[in-house]
């Protein structure tokens, strides 16, 4: 029972990295309907310049507000310069270039901050509750990521530019006719995943060590959260994540097969089996649309 | 009468393949203009072209100063509303949402509230659904949220592009009173494209039949109505 416990708790604590990450994923998803595998490479980069302003000495508490900023202007560049000319690519084509953004990312940061991994200290500090069983950092990072969510669902619910958001990622031609300028709102989208990616590296880093590699299997794992839980919705992202973290846990500790090593398929295997069963995800929402 | 819409010489086409062959025509203020056509005359294409939807040359005047041609934001901010084939719906949002993206060219404020619950007093089964998802609402319903999300800009000009496609009679008939109502009572004039020239000649006030691309007779709907060749082919008696 007490193991049974112990793992919960871990479980959940990682799941907090995964849900981070997926609601990353999810924003991306609404702003431009792809999924993003340079995301998590972007949110790696943010962490670097985090790391890099702590290292000038830098106080924490500017050093986030600061690195969220230089994100979100990173990830409307990124659109402006690199996407915008595919906009009316193809899929295939996005997924190539994301890819492309992908290797950039990670070897501009290698070539900057060497693929050494380095330490970043929590902005919530040392220690631990429960006994020992959870840190300081993960219940900070717990609480940041619903945070985040109850923010942005105040966003696209009741704010005037998240309702064009929707819009514009739903109806580009519609959002047009109504007065909306689509391809403003899409650079939004960039910014704000960018953003939240920055705030997620941030958060991920201290448990997993900063280096330019830190986000692969993570980024898989905030896929699986992200297409569990259903890439239309940021709750379901988050639980999703959550989900995803108590599941590795527990299979990786219950399942003797498993065991530390056979852990990431994991994440494969929940993907395809909700892609099979539930191509929405838990908490999707079917676009009904009547002809 | 001072023109609302003067278009002269329109060129438009997709890439290298042109559709309009230098149309003209106008809308009146306050006026009802229809396009008629068959399938693949170029109505669809005309209104795109105002709309800065596709790229075009020529001459449009409206309210006697030169519409810009693009990008489509700008001409929308201009109090010029289309309601595009096959509705534009944004599925995904709430029937109330799209009313609300129908506004977003004007300031924020309690007006726009305002002028939803007068739109939801003009069409009573938009009301029932204000809720729902707007992908879920019947053919019919959705044409009325295209309308009523136009209304919401508070246009001059009302571009249609067929509002009758795919409904029931019953429903065209409705929809029709409604934009008769919007004519008379908001003073907006409307430019519609329509293949059931039947119903549409007795609301407009001027007609103009499209071949082509080219615009091969012009008139008065009454004038229109009574011509035989137009009568035979696009009025069936």
């Amino acid at each position: 029972m007490e193991l049974l416990i112990q793992q919960a708790i871990t479980g959940i604590a990682t799941g907090g990295i995964y849900a981070c990450m997926a609601l990353a994923v999810v924003m991306i998803f609404q702003a431009i309907h792809h999924l993003n595998f340079a995301q998590g490479e972007m949110a790696m980069f943010s962490t670097f310049i985090a790391w890099q302003l702590l290292q000038w000495g830098v106080p924490y508490w500017v050093v986030i507000p600061a690195t969220i900023v230089i994100a979100f202007f990173g990830g409307v560049v990124i659109e402006r310069v690199v996407m915008r000319p595919f906009s009316k690519a193809p899929v295939l084509s996005h997924i190539v270039v994301f890819i492309g953004l992908f290797a950039i990312i990670n070897s501009t940061a290698g070539f900057i901050w060497e693929f050494t991994i380095k330490p970043l200290a929590s902005p919530f500090g040392e220690g631990s509750q429960l006994g020992g069983l959870i840190s300081n950092h993960q219940i900070g990072m717990i609480l940041v990521t619903l945070l985040v969510l109850v923010f942005l669902f105040v966003f696209f619910r009741y704010t005037r530019v998240g309702l064009k958001m929707r819009a514009a990622a739903e109806n580009p031609e519609s959002a047009r006719l109504v007065g909306i300028p689509v391809s403003r709102m899409v650079s939004l989208g960039w910014g704000m995943a960018a953003a939240i990616g920055a705030i997620a590296g941030i958060l991920i880093a201290p448990i997993v060590f900063l280096e330019p590699n830190m986000m692969l299997s993570i980024l898989l794992y905030g896929f699986a959260g992200a297409v569990l839980g259903g890439l239309t919705s940021p709750p379901g992202a988050v639980i999703g994540g959550f989900a995803v973290g108590l599941i590795e846990t527990m299979a990786g500790t219950y399942i003797p097969v498993i065991g530390g090593e056979l852990k990431l398929p994991i994440a494969l295997v929940l993907i395809v089996g909700v892609l099979t069963f539930k191509p929405t995800g838990l908490f999707g929402r079917t676009i009904v649309q009547r002809v | 009468m001072t023109q609302l819409l003067e278009v002269s010489g329109l060129n438009a086409g997709y890439g290298d393949f042109r559709v309009l062959h230098g149309i003209d025509f106008v809308v009146e203020a306050g006026g009802i203009t229809t396009l008629l056509g068959a399938n693949g005359a170029g109505k669809t294409t005309t209104l795109r072209a105002i709309s800065g939807m596709i790229k075009r040359t020529g001459t449009v005047l409206y309210d006697g100063n030169p519409l810009p041609a693009g990008p489509t934001e700008a001409i929308t901010a201009l109090s010029i509303a289309h309601v595009p084939e096959g509705r534009g719906t944004f599925t995904g949002l709430t029937t109330e949402e799209n009313l609300q993206c129908g506004a977003m060219t004007r300031p924020a404020g309690k007006e726009i509230n305002d002028d939803i619950e007068r739109i939801f007093a003009w069409f009573p089964r938009l009301k029932e659904r204000r809720s729902q998802q707007a992908g879920t609402l019947s053919g019919g319903e959705q044409q009325m949220l295209a309308v009523a999300r136009a209304l919401m800009l508070k246009p001059k000009l009302m571009l249609l592009d067929e509002p009758s496609f795919g409904l029931a009679p019953m429903i065209v008939a409705e929809l029709y009173e409604k934009l008769a109502m919007i004519n008379r009572d908001e003073g907006v004039g409307l430019l519609i494209v329509e293949q059931n020239a039947g119903l549409v000649l007795e609301l407009a006030d001027r007609a103009y039949l499209l071949e082509t691309g080219d615009i091969v007779k012009a008139g008065t709907a009454a004038e229109m109505r009574d011509d035989e060749a137009i009568r035979t082919a696009y009025l069936g008696y």
